[in-house]
C-alpha cells in the first residue's frame, strides 16, 4: 500500500539531532512495528522546524499534532495511544498548540504566525533524503522551466527582477552578479556555493542543506545555465557532518535522475557539482579566502579587484553565492521575480532567515519578510527574554555587525536600515542580550573572536584586532584610563580603512557600536570602576547581607578558596582579598544572602 | 535512471499523492472510533479498509483518523464522516464490506448511506 494514514514527521536536523532525535526516530520505527502499524504510517525524517528550544520535535498528521520535547520513553506511548487509539498525548503537545480541546494548526502559534516560508518551504516538510518528495513539491521544475522555456538572458532578467539580495552578508544584487559572470570574457566559469557559515550562534545556511538540499543544487544548476558555466562547487565546513552527508546523498541522486551531469534532461546542458569540504576557519567564507581554500592553497584573502567574477577559482569567472541566496532562486523562476518583489520593502525584497539565539524564549530560527520590526521578532516570535528580564539589545551580521539597542527596537529589519544604525543584516545570527549583559564584555567576545580568526595576512587586522582586544581587557578589568575610549575609536577607524578583506574592515564595529549606545558603560568601567551588569568579574565583590544571613556555613563548605570565615549565629564575612569571584557562595546560598555588588 | 521531463511529471503527481497528508487542509475527515470497546469489536479491520479505500480511489482531500470511545460501545465498531458545511453522520457496526459503499455513495457522491447509519440501526 503506496499511501499512508498517517505521516509521522520527526526533525533530524543538527539541533534536534542533538537533543536525541535519532533514538526517538528509531524508536518510532520499532513501536510502529511491534503495533503491527507498518503499512498504515510512515516514519519521516526531516530537516529543521525552527523551534529549536522544544526539540525534539515530532508532528503527526493528519491531526497536525506538535508535539515538543519528546523523548525516547514517550514515543511508545504516543504510538499506542495516538496512533493506534487515537487519542493525542495532550502531556506531550507543544503547549501553546492547544487552544482548550482543539489542536491549533502550526501556522496558529505564535512562533510561526509571522513567519513567511520561502528558503525554508521544504524544511520540517519534506525527507531531505528523498528526491522524489523534493521532486512533488515542484523541485526540479524551474531548471525544466529554464532548460526547455527561457534563454539565459531571460533568467537573468527574472533574477534582477526580483530584486533578491546577497544573504552571506555584504546584500550585493544577485541578478547583477550574475550578469557580470554571464559578461566575463572566458571558456570556462564555475558557479560557487558558500556554505562555510562561520558566524557565532548562526546556523541558517546549514538548516537549509539539512532540511532541503535539492533546493541548493537545482539553484546552482539554474545559475549554471545563466552564467555559462557546466562545472559547480559546494563549500561546506566538515563541522557540519549531517549536510554534508545530506548533500553526498542529493547530489548522487540528482546524478542518477540525469537532473546533474550530461545532457540534463535531454536539452543539451550539461552541469555537475562537487563538494570541498572545508576546515572551519571563519576567514575561509570570505569569497577570496574561499577561493583560495578550494585551491588547496592556505585560506587567506586577494586583494580585490580582480573580482571573483572575472578572475575566480583557477583564475576562471567564478559565481559564488550564498547558500540562502540559492535557496530562493527556484521559487523566483516558478513564481516570478515580480511575486518575489513583492514581498518586502523598498529596497530589500524577500524574506530573511534568521538564527535566533541568547537571552531569548524560543531560541531556533526563523523567516521573516524584510521589514519585519526587531520588536516583532523578538517578542511576538521569540517570546521575549527568558525570567522576566528587561530587553536591552541585539547584535547582528555576527562578529562583523553591530548591536541594535532597545530604544531602536522599531526599526525595520532591511538592509540599508541596518546599516545606518550602525549594525548590519550580516548572514542571519541573531544574539539576543538582556540587562544582566555588559555590553563591554560583548564586544570583547567579539574581539577575541576576530582577534582568533584573522588570518595574519595584513598588519592592520593582525596586530590592530589585538591591540583592540587588549585595551577592551584593560576596561573590562578595571585598569582602564581616560582616553582609552577614544584610543579605540582611532584604532578601530584605521583598521576599517586599511585591512586587506572584509573581516579587518568590519571587526571594529562590534565596539563602535557598543561606544555608541552604550558609551556610559564605557566610562562606568574606566571612571568609577564598576560594572553596572555585574559581569566584569574584576569590578565585583560579593557580599554577604547581614540581616539574610542566617549563618549556616553552606558557603563556607563550598567556597574552593576559603574565603569565607563565621561562626554559629553570626553573619559570615568573605575575605575580599582571596576570593576569587567565582560565584559558587551566591549559587550555594538557600536564602539568597550573597548578592554581587 | 536518466527521467524524461514526462517521468518527472509523473514522479511529482504520484508522490503528491503520498505526502498530500502534511498539508492543513479543509477536506473530509472520517474519524474511526478506536477506543479498546471498538478494537475489540472490529475497528481495525475497518479503519484498514478505509485507507485501502480512500487510495484506491486516490482521494485526495480525505482525512482518516482515530478517536478514543464515542460512547456508544454497544454500536461499536463506529465511524464518524465530517464533510465541511454539513452534519456529522455515525455509522455504526461497521464491517470492512460495508466500507466500499460508503466511500462511493457518500465520501464521493455525497449520499449518505442510510441503512447503516446510527438513526435506522436504533430503531430497528
Ligand atoms: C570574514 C568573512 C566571512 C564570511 N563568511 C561568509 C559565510 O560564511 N557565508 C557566506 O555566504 N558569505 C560569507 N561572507 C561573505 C562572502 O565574502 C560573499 O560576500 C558571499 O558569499 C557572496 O554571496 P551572496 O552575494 O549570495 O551573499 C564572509 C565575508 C567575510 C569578510
Amino acid at each position: 500500500m503506496d499511501i499512508f494514514r498517517s505521516h509521522i514527521l520527526i526533525c533530524r536536523g543538527t539541533g534536534c539531532t542533538s537533543s536525541g532525535s535519532d533514538q526517538v526516530a528509531d524508536a518510532f520505527d520499532k513501536y510502529i512495528k511491534e503495533e503491527g502499524l507498518e503499512q498504515e504510517v510512515k516514519v519521516v525524517r526531516t530537516g529543521c522546524f525552527g523551534l529549536c528550544e522544544v526539540g525534539p520535535i515530532v508532528i503527526v498528521y493528519p491531526e497536525g499534532a506538535f508535539y515538543s520535547r519528546v523523548e525516547e520513553k514517550d514515543v511508545q506511548e504516543i504510538v499506542k495511544e495516538h496512533l493506534v487509539k487515537g487519542r493525542v498525548v495532550k502531556r506531550l503537545l507543544y503547549q501553546e498548540s492547544l487552544d482548550k480541546d482543539r489542536i491549533k494548526s502550526l501556522n496558529e502559534v505564535e512562533f510561526y504566525k509571522k513567519q513567511m516560508r520561502v528558503a525554508l518551504r521544504n524544511c520540517g516538510v519534506i525527507d531531505p533524503e528523498n528526491i522524489d518528495e523534493y521532486i512533488a513539491m515542484d523541485g526540479y521544475k524551474a531548471l525544466t522551466k529554464v532548460l526547455t522555456e527561457m534563454t539565459r538572458e531571460q533568467v537573468i532578467e527574472e533574477v534582477k527582477k526580483s530584486g533578491l539580495r546577497g544573504r552571506g552578508g555584504a546584500g550585493f544584487p544577485t541578478g547583477t552578479k550574475w550578469e557580470f559572470v554571464y559578461n566575463a570574457p572566458g571558456d570556462k566559469k564555475y558557479v560557487c556555493c558558500n556554505a562555510d557559515e562561520g558566524d557565532p550562534g548562526a546556523f541558517m545556511d546549514r538548516s537549509v542543506l539539512e532540511g532541503d538540499p535539492h533546493s541548493v543544487l537545482e539553484a546552482m544548476a539554474i545559475a549554471g545555465y545563466a552564467v555559462g558555466a557546466d562545472q559547480g562547487y559546494i563549500y561546506v565546513r566538515a563541522e557540519y557532518p549531517i549536510a554534508v552527508r545530506r548533500l553526498q546523498i542529493a547530489i548522487e541522486q540528482a546524478r542518477n535522475y540525469g537532473l546533474l551531469g550530461e545532457n540534463i534532461l535531454g536539452t543539451g546542458f550539461n552541469f555537475d557539482i562537487d563538494l570541498k569540504i572545508g576546515a572551519g576557519a571563519f576567514v575561509c567564507g570570505e569569497e577570496t579566502a574561499l577561493l583560495n581554500s578550494m585551491e588547496g592553497k592556505r585560506g587567506t584573502p586577494r586583494p580585490r579587484p580582480p573580482f571573483p567574477a572575472n578572475k575566480g577559482l583557477w583564475g576562471k569567472p567564478t559565481l559564488l553565492n550564498n547558500v540562502e541566496t540559492y535557496a530562493n532562486i527556484c521559487q523566483i523562476i516558478n513564481k516570478g521575480g515580480d511575486w518575489f518583489a513583492s514581498i518586502g520593502t523598498e529596497r530589500s525584497k524577500g524574506t530573511k532567515i534568521f538564527a535566533l539565539g541568547g537571552k531569548i524564549n524560543n531560541t531556533g530560527l526563523v523567516e521573516i519578510p524584510m521589514g519585519t520590526t526587531v520588536r516583532e521578532v523578538i517578542y511576538d516570535i521569540g517570546g521575549g527574554c527568558p525570567n522576566g528580564k528587561a530587553f536591552k539589545a541585539v547584535q547582528t551580521g555576527g562578529p562583523s555587525g553591530g548591536c541594535i539597542p532597545a530604544e531602536l527596537i522599531d526599526t525595520p529589519i532591511e538592509y540599508d536600515t541596518l546599516v545606518k544604525i550602525g549594525s548590519m543584516m550580516g548572514s542571519g545570527g541573531m544574539i539576543v542580550m538582556d540587562e544582566d549583559n555588559c555590553m563591554v564584555d560583548i564586544a570583547k567576545f567579539f574581539l577575541q573572536f576576530t582577534c582568533d580568526e584573522s588570518c595574519g595576512k595584513c598588519t592592520p587586522c593582525r596586530e590592530g584586532t589585538k591591540r583592540m582586544l587588549e585595551l577592551l581587557e584593560k576596561i573590562t578589568e578595571g585598569k582602564g584610563e581616560e582616553g582609552d575610549i577614544e584610543k579605540l575609536q582611532t584604532l578601530a577607524m584605521n583598521i576599517k580603512d586599511s585591512a586587506l578583506c572584509a573581516l579587518g574592515q568590519t571587526a571594529p564595529n562590534p565596539i563602535l557600536s557598543t561606544i555608541r549606545y552604550f558609551r556610559d558603560e564605557y566610562e562606568a568601567h574606566i571612571k568609577d570602576k564598576r560594572c553596572p551588569a555585574g559581569v566584569c568579574a574584576a569590578l565585583l565583590n560579593y557580599i554577604i547581607l547581614e540581616d539574610k544571613c542566617k549563618a549556616c556555613g553552606i558557603c563556607a563548605k563550598n567556597c574552593p578558596t576559603n574565603s569565607i570565615s563565621g561562626k554559629p549565629k553570626t553573619p559570615y564575612v568573605i575575605n575580599q582579598d582571596t576570593c576569587i569571584k567565582c560565584g559558587v557562595c551566591m549559587d550555594k546560598c538557600p536564602f539568597g544572602a550573597i548578592i554581587k555588588k | 535512471m536518466k527521467k524524461t521531463i514526462q517521468e518527472l511529471e509523473e514522479i511529482r503527481k504520484k508522490t503528491l499523492d503520498k505526502i498530500n497528508i502534511r498539508k492543513e487542509r479543509e477536506g473530509t475527515r472520517i474519524v474511526v472510533g478506536m477506543a479498546t470497546c471498538g478494537i475489540a469489536a472490529g475497528a481495525r479491520p475497518v479503519l484498514k479498509a478505509f485507507v485501502e479505500e480512500v487510495s484506491k480511489r486516490g482521494l485526495q482531500d480525505v482525512i482518516i483518523s482515530q478517536t478514543g470511545c464515542i460512547g456508544v460501545c454497544e454500536y461499536e465498531p463506529v465511524v464518524e464522516v465530517y464533510k465541511p458545511g454539513e452534519e456529522k453522520v455515525t455509522y455504526v457496526r461497521m464491517k470492512p464490506e460495508k466500507v466500499a459503499r460508503i466511500v462511493a455513495e457518500h465520501i464521493v457522491n455525497g449520499r449518505v448511506v442510510n441503512e447503516y447509519t446510527i438513526g435506522s440501526v436504533n430503531k430497528r
